[in-house]
């Protein structure tokens, strides 16, 4: 459905994207995950043929971009990382507006707005104006919006970004009856809960580099040992000496903080036993443990 | 860098982007006509009456019909110039409405198009009112060759639209707006023939005035509104497309480089 290969962007002597090859496969969740500036959102906008690459060749929805951007675009759909609804129309002139831009005759366009509505919980909010929205209407507007041409792909940047707890949940909801229903998705975020929710693959990317790629779960079991102890309190330096490097495969330690990556777990905690003052959290390790492995613990801003 | 430069493809999908603004517009016809419109014509009417009637004839004609001929290009300079300064700044940086657009199969190409093409229309409006006071109030010399200012309003308003783009692909907020007035719409409304004939100008500033756009839109106006075809009709239409088509152009360049980075 996608297919990238030696894509390279420069600004001035940065190169924001060096070499990237991708490839998201018809009717699944991609996602593309980064630390800040890591060039997830220039790649999305190179895949969309917003912007030409330096070097590499894009072929979206089989059509070769940016030679026929205009084209591939007609079947993909976008949520961009800032809502840019249009504050002069309301919900449903949103949309009907939106349509026209895709070159649907008005009755076409008004004939999708109630599912389109109904997909995002906002039949009741029709003729509301935009500024009346909360963050999660918008949102959900959004990705109606990008939907009205009822495309094949939808990119999203940082679909939920902002949103709190009950919010990003219906945007997930939204997002897995459209994988449901077939589409393709490439999506951006650096909520790994997101990714490892969602997504049936991903790309790490840093510095303008994959540098990881596959299965949300794969990914976890072949970057990192399966349980993490995080250890804290008074007393940590003497316990790390005398024991950290006899039960944990791997450790570092984050401010007052030391992590331990174990195959064992059972014997991290009976060795924190002799040490009372210390405490800990005992957890299975995730998709956020390897993106830190990958991409370190740096600021980046 | 190149890919900035290259000359515009133009097509017809610039049309949603012209019917999104209309439709915009059309929520708050009423207050935006009386604002676009009521200043021009209180000006024209004060001036023409108050200042005309101490004076003799201007350039052979009465005073207010001197003046209404002038107001009639100047106004639609300003509602064009106004329209994509503010208002397609608005859409652009502030709403990030192009950003939408720009996501559906849309050039930035088409939608500067479609801003420009408003521009115009709207502007037309504001011409064609003050054309409909100097039909009411009888300062035609023939009311068919008034007809023809129709067409020439369309085209200073495209003139100016294109120009103002340039502004607004560099302005980095709408304070940088006043530059433009200050530096390029008010000179040229004194320089341009609006209120006075240029012919009272020094030779230097008149041969400056010869080369500004509102020159010929007025030369273009002011014969048509007395009943007399314009002299060199074919320099002032073409005088106004280019300076109209090379703002387009620059602009649409230095838009490319401001959004598309």
């Amino acid at each position: 459905m996608l297919k990238a290969r030696g894509l390279t962007k420069k600004y001035g002597d940065t190169e924001v994207v060096r070499g990237l090859d991708l490839d998201v496969r018809r009717g699944e969740c991609f996602g593309l995950l980064g630390p800040n500036g890591a060039g997830k959102t220039t790649t999305l906008r190179l895949l969309l043929g917003l912007i030409e690459p330096d070097a590499g060749s894009i072929e979206l929805a089989g059509i070769a971009v940016p030679r026929h951007a205009r084209e591939a675009r007609m079947k993909v759909g976008v949520v961009p990382q800032m809502d840019n609804l249009d504050p002069d129309f309301s919900v449903r002139e949103n949309l009907l507006a939106y349509g026209r831009y895709f070159g649907m005759s008005k009755a076409a366009v008004a004939a999708r707005v109630p599912t389109l509505l109904e997909f995002a919980g906002l039949t009741s909010k029709a003729d509301a104006q935009i500024a009346q929205l909360s963050g999660g209407m918008k949102r959900r507007l959004t990705l109606a919006r990008a939907l009205v041409h009822d495309p094949d792909i939808l990119f999203l940047d940082e679909p939920t970004t902002g949103l709190d707890p009950q919010a990003r949940h219906l945007i997930w909801q939204g997002l897995r009856r459209l994988i449901g229903a077939g589409k393709t998705i490439v999506l951006t975020t650096h909520f790994m809960e997101e990714a490892e929710r969602l997504t049936d693959r991903l790309a790490i990317l840093d510095h303008g580099r994959l540098v990881a790629e596959g299965a949300p779960r794969a990914l976890i079991e072949s970057h990192i040992e399966p349980a993490v102890v995080e250890v804290y309190g008074e007393g940590l330096g003497d316990w790390m000496r005398d024991h950290a490097a006899g039960v944990c495969q791997r450790f570092e330690t984050v401010g007052e903080t030391l992590f331990c990556y174990t195959d064992h777990a059972e014997d991290v905690i009976a060795a924190l036993k002799q040490a009372p003052a210390l405490r800990y959290l005992h957890r299975p390790s995730n998709l956020e443990d390897v993106f830190l492995k990958l991409t370190g613990r740096d600021l980046r801003d | 860098m190149r890919s900035n430069l290259r000359l515009p493809r133009l097509s017809w999908r610039f049309i949603p982007v012209w019917q999104r603004n209309y439709l915009v517009w059309k929520k708050l016809a009423i207050p935006s006509i009386l604002g676009n419109l009521a200043d021009p014509m209180l000006y024209m009417l004060g001036l023409g009456y108050g200042l005309g009637s101490l004076l003799p004839d201007v350039g052979g004609m009465p005073y207010l019909t001197f003046l209404a001929a002038g107001t009639v290009a100047y106004s639609t300079m300003n509602a064009a110039t106004f329209e994509v300064l503010y208002s397609s700044f608005s859409r652009m940086h502030v709403q990030r409405t192009w950003d939408a657009i720009l996501n559906a199969p849309m050039t930035l190409d088409d939608v500067m198009l479609g801003e420009l093409t408003w521009a115009a229309s709207k502007s037309l409006l504001s011409g064609l009112a003050i054309l409909a006071v100097i039909w009411g109030l009888g300062l035609y010399g023939n009311f068919w060759m008034t007809l023809w200012i129709v067409p020439v309003v369309a085209l200073v308003g495209f003139c100016f639209g294109g120009m103002g783009l340039v502004m607004n692909a560099v302005s980095p907020s709408y304070d940088f707006f006043l530059y433009y007035f200050t530096l390029v719409i008010t000179p040229m409304v004194l320089l341009c023939g609006v209120f006075f004939p240029v012919s009272q100008l020094p030779p230097v500033v008149q041969g400056v005035s010869a080369w500004l756009p509102l020159t010929h839109a007025i030369d273009l106006a002011r014969p048509l509104v007395v009943g007399r075809m314009p002299d060199d009709i074919a320099l002032h239409v073409v005088a106004l497309l280019i300076y109209g088509s090379l703002g387009y152009v620059v602009a649409l360049a230095l838009t490319r480089r401001r959004l598309l980075k």
